[in-house]
């Protein structure tokens, strides 16, 4: 069949092309593998159309995220090999980090990374998951958008700007709050200790603080998305309203919030300078969270610029290579979680 | 119409030639020097409109690197390279690399020590029982013995240091490893050590910040910004057995106690001998190659160079660096001519 000609009516076309072999819905692949037998005026028709032009420009940008992530790994592969060879794995289990022997260790670095992120999600998901419900479903709509108007602003401020808070507002603020916790949940390890201010505990809160607006701007946007059909079906069975929110609508939007807080940790798992200014910069692995700590990416920070030697700088690129790794299993982790969840829904 | 075209063009050719007649100088390196730098560099552009040194702190590792790569003119650092580095140089280079100082600069020892009555003195034992974490109580017997007078508290001392690579934490540990042992054994010298106590802050502002905030904290930080910052610093004793308070004299002395300068000008000055001598100090350098092919080039960095070494040190002080000693700049002054 040849193709429409372009003198019907759009909707005929779409009806016709429909029909045809050369299909709205195939792959340009699958159409240019036809050249040979189609005529080269489909192709150029095609273009005119926007099929295979869009086609053609998004498989660019898409295939660029390709390229930029490959070329990290790579970069960060060679750069690190004095490192790589002269530590083997033993580089993710040592923690020693001592810059004048030569001698680098990660897992200080590692744990603190996790440490923080943890901290951070345990006090931002309630927080921010509680918040979109109430923005999405229970607020007044202009009430709601007020509020996510400020809730995007906040996500714009500069990280710097939340470490010089944390440094001057909220670390003091944790100083007034830490003898009450220590009162209270004084008998865990994570509670005991002197704390200086500057610590693990002072790093998750800020990393929280910084994360909450993606978690509530993205689960506010997903919880809007989820079809009037699903809120009214729950109402007519009888549901209070707070019963369809919770049973129905929130399940609906599941994955777009566990997707929310999976970026929500990328961005903690990743954050420099807020960390560094009141995490403590010590690579010490201590159970407790008043202790001062050290992260991955603030430890690049700091020591980069200032790192003479290749073996240094190497152990540096090293550990980037590891905050890759760490990131990449976190996410795999976190699609397998969404897998799981939504084949348990489908059996339900 | 037309005309106008050609009076564009003919405007635009000028300028051209203007630009290729300035000589565009790249420097890099270390960011302690920065604010003396970057008005040296305005000062000699205002003298020379055809001379622009454009400089980037990016630290004293990158200036190093930067320079062996041969990505700008000169570098700046405030530690001095080592053999190997010099040898990397060399190898990639072809010609050796020139070391010369421009200003001092101290770190001072400062401290948070509620309801102190006086200035405290620190002998150069508890400086580093204190950062090797021997030293825990403001009240040690060490501590007492240095300050008779004063009324020391019997609080946990909390270590504050630098948690970035400096050049203030090389001085610092580099005077630390000349009068301790163990110090030299278990930690060592270097922009970025391995600490056994203590939290780390990010730059002046962040020790500074951390030991505002912290009751019987004590840290390092460097001298200009503790001037700057009305911060409470301690009189260390020096190697004639003198305490001696930080200042822009007693570290210009430190510069001035060197016996022997060596003609390559990679001297540390910590724990230097003279009597008025603040022992933590030490020089920035600028690292500049000891060929530079291109004569333009060539003749405006040794002209920046004696510039710097006569006029611009009397710049020094107002922004609170201490100048270079006599003997050093007679020295370098005559160590320029080595660039050719």
């Amino acid at each position: 069949m040849r193709p429409s000609p372009s003198w019907l009516s759009p909707k005929k076309r779409r009806q016709l092309l429909r029909s045809s072999n050369h299909s709205m819905f195939t792959p340009a692949t699958r159409a240019s593998r036809h050249d040979s037998s189609a005529p080269a005026r489909s192709f150029v028709q095609r273009l005119r159309t926007g099929d295979e032009a869009a086609f053609l420009i998004t498989l660019v940008c898409a295939a660029s995220i390709v390229v930029i992530t490959v070329l990290l790994v790579v970069e960060l592969y060679s750069a690190s090999a004095a490192s790589r060879h002269r530590f083997g794995w033993s580089f993710l289990f040592s923690r020693t980090w001592d810059p004048v022997a030569g001698d680098f260790g990660a897992l200080a670095f590692i744990y603190g990374t996790l440490v923080t992120s943890a901290l951070a999600l345990l006090l931002a998901v309630p927080l921010g998951v509680g918040a979109a419900i109430f923005l999405a479903e229970l607020a007044r709509r202009r009430v709601s958008d007020y509020l996510t108007f400020l809730i995007e602003l906040l996500a714009a401020v500069p990280s710097v700007i939340y470490g010089l808070l944390a440094i001057f507002v909220l670390v003091p603020i944790l100083r007034t709050i830490e003898p009450g916790l220590r009162a209270v949940l004084g008998f865990l390890p994570l509670f005991q200790g002197p704390f200086y201010g500057v610590s693990l505990f002072s790093a998750g809160v800020v990393l929280a603080i910084m994360i909450v607006p993606f978690i509530i701007s993205i689960s506010r946007e997903v919880l809007l998305a989820v079809p009037l059909e699903q809120r009214e079906g729950a109402l007519a069975l009888g549901a209070t309203k707070w019963e369809s929110t919770w049973q129905v609508v929130v399940p609906f939007a599941r994955t777009g919030i566990i997707g929310s807080i999976f970026l929500a940790l990328a961005r903690a798992l990743g954050e420099t300078m807020a960390v560094t200014m009141v995490i403590g910069n010590q690579p010490a692995i201590n159970t407790s969270l008043f202790a001062p700590g050290y992260s991955i990416a603030a430890v690049i920070a700091n020591e980069f610029t200032e790192a003479t030697g290749d073996l240094y700088i190497s152990a540096l690129i090293q550990l980037g290579l590891v905050l890759f790794a760490l990131t990449m299993i976190i996410n795999a982790a976190a699609r397998l979680l969404i897998l799981a969840t939504e084949k348990k829904g489908a059996r339900r | 119409m037309r005309k106008r075209i050609g009076k564009i063009c003919l405007g635009l050719a000028v300028l051209a030639g203007g630009l290729s007649a300035q000589v565009l100088i790249n420097a890099a390196g270390a960011t302690f020097p920065y604010p003396i730098y970057s008005k040296w560099f305005d000062e000699y552009h205002k003298l020379h409109s055809d001379i622009q040194i454009n400089y980037q702190s990016i630290g004293s590792g990158g200036g190093i690197r930067q320079v062996t790569e041969g990505t700008v003119d000169f570098g700046a650092t405030d530690g001095p390279m080592n053999d190997t580095q010099l040898q990397q140089f060399k190898a990639k280079r072809g010609c050796e690399v020139l070391h010369f100082p421009t200003v001092l600069g101290a770190a001072v020892a400062a401290y948070n020590v509620p309801g102190l009555n006086a200035e405290l003195n620190f002998t150069p034992e508890a400086l580093v029982g204190i950062f090797l974490g021997r030293i825990t109580k403001w009240n040690d017997p060490e501590l007492a013995k240095a300050n008779p007078k004063a009324k020391l508290p019997g609080q946990t001392i909390v270590v504050v240091h630098r948690s970035e690579g400096s050049g203030t934490t090389y001085m610092w540990v580099d005077y630390l490893s000349k009068v301790s042992a163990e110090w030299k054994k278990r930690v060592g010298t270097g922009a970025s050590v391995n600490w056994p106590v203590g939290l780390g802050g990010k730059g002046n502002e962040g020790v500074a910040g951390q030991i505002k905030q912290t009751p019987y904290s004590i840290g390092y930080i460097e001298l200009i910004y503790a001037i700057q910052n009305k911060m409470a610093y301690g009189r260390i004793r020096n190697s004639a057995g003198e305490f001696i308070k930080p200042d822009l004299a007693s570290v210009t002395a430190a510069a001035a106690g060197v016996k022997e300068m060596p003609d390559d000008f990679r001297v540390s000055i910590t724990n230097s001998p003279g009597k008025t001598a603040y022992p933590i100090s030490s020089f920035t350098w600028l690292l500049i190659p000891q060929k530079i092919p291109d004569p333009k080039r060539r003749e405006a960095i040794k002209g920046f160079l004696r510039w710097m070494l006569s006029t611009g040190q009397g710049l020094a002080q107002a922004l609170d660096y201490a100048p270079l000693p006599k003997l050093v700049v007679a020295k370098e002054t005559a160590a320029i001519a080595k660039i050719q």
